[in-house]
């Protein structure tokens, strides 16, 4: 941890983003990547008030359906290593529910490309 | 943030029983095209995250709340385009600062490929860009944005100044158009699925 009474003035705005996290590290990449889709588990009534602001505000953003983490970064304007560290917390904490990526493979490449080039002609051909 | 920003229904991935997300990247030197061209193409308005260069830098290099004191840069754009009930295509834009190393492999890893925008009159500013993108081991296409009145080059110097592999294809875009993006987009594709053959 740095001293932040090294920083100089302004170290004050340096923490937040490390309040927000609650002082957890960068997740494990492979739990979450910018494309993840991530969406709401359960019912809104059995969440606790305990979660902060900050989580609160994730857990509605994503109630109406799946976004991915890219998104979510993008339309909350937190810093992406944040939204990192608020998703996985609050998915091991089973009030996310994310869907990662199909790994990659030879056959399921060729798959997803056929896909998605009928995909792209269909819809611009 | 304040509060949650609420979102209206389309801003949401339609997401069907078995969707999945896949990416390609839309990369290139600054002012090339690459928000336009993701722009033409995605569904939802583009959007981007922000990376700030801060002395905090081995806790978190892209702290907020610090704007003012370092410099924000707009770090990556990207779309979305919804395939089919199966895949969601997402598209990444960045101009490909060597500096944002943990944003390229974020954005790198998993990547079907790369889409490279160059404008032909300042091709030397895309070499670091694509050095970049066969570092990371992506296959991709070349893009040619010739922006308004400016002549053409033979895609033969265009090749040999950019040291290209005989079957990198390279097509013409004007990224403001949709379908020319589109069948930008339909090469590059047509092309990983050659290689993945
Ligand atoms: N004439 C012309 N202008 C373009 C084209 N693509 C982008 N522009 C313009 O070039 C400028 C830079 O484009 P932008 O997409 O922001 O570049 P980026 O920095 O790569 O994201 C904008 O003013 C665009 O309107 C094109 O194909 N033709
Ligand atoms: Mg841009």
């Amino acid at each position: 941890m740095t001293d932040y009474d090294e920083l100089g003035p302004g170290a004050a705005d340096l923490v937040r983003p490390y309040v927000i996290t609650k002082g957890r590290g960068l997740p494990d990449e492979k739990q979450l990547s910018l494309i993840t889709l991530v969406t709401a588990a359960g019912d809104e009534q059995q969440r606790p008030t305990s979660l902060s602001p900050e989580e609160q505000n994730l857990l509605e953003l994503c109630t109406a359906g799946y976004l991915s983490v890219a998104e979510i970064a993008g339309h909350t304007r937190l810093p992406m290593g944040v939204v990192k560290i608020l998703l996985s917390a609050l998915t091991e904490r089973g009030y996310l529910i994310t869907r990662p990526p199909v790994q990659r493979a030879p056959l399921t490449d060729r798959h997803i490309l056929e896909e998605v080039l009928d995909g792209l002609r269909a819809k611009f051909g | 943030m304040g509060s949650a920003p609420s979102l209206d229904e389309q801003a949401y991935v339609r997401a069907g029983a078995t969707q999945t997300a896949v990416k390609i990247l839309v990369v290139g030197h600054f002012a090339v095209g690459k928000t336009t061209f993701i722009r033409a193409i995605s569904e939802i308005p583009p959007l981007s995250t922000e990376e700030t260069m801060t002395r905090a830098g081995e806790l978190f290099d892209d702290l907020k709340g610090v704007r003012g004191k370092t410099t924000t840069t707009v770090a990556m754009d990207f779309g979305r385009l919804t395939i089919s009930e199966r895949v969601v295509l997402y598209l990444f834009g960045t101009p490909g600062q060597q500096r944002f190393v943990q944003m390229w492999e974020d954005m790198a890893r998993g990547a079907l490929g790369a889409l490279v925008l160059v404008d032909p009159e300042r091709l030397a500013d895309s070499f670091g860009v694509i050095d970049l993108i066969e570092q990371y081991g992506l296959d991709y296409a070349i893009a040619v944005n010739r922006f308004d009145g400016t002549r053409d080059r033979e895609e033969r110097a265009l090749r040999e100044a950019l040291d290209l592999l005989d079957d990198t294809p390279v097509v013409p875009v004007d990224a403001r158009d949709q379908r020319s993006s589109a069948d930008a987009l339909i090469t590059l594709v047509r092309y990983l699925l050659d290689r993945a053959h």
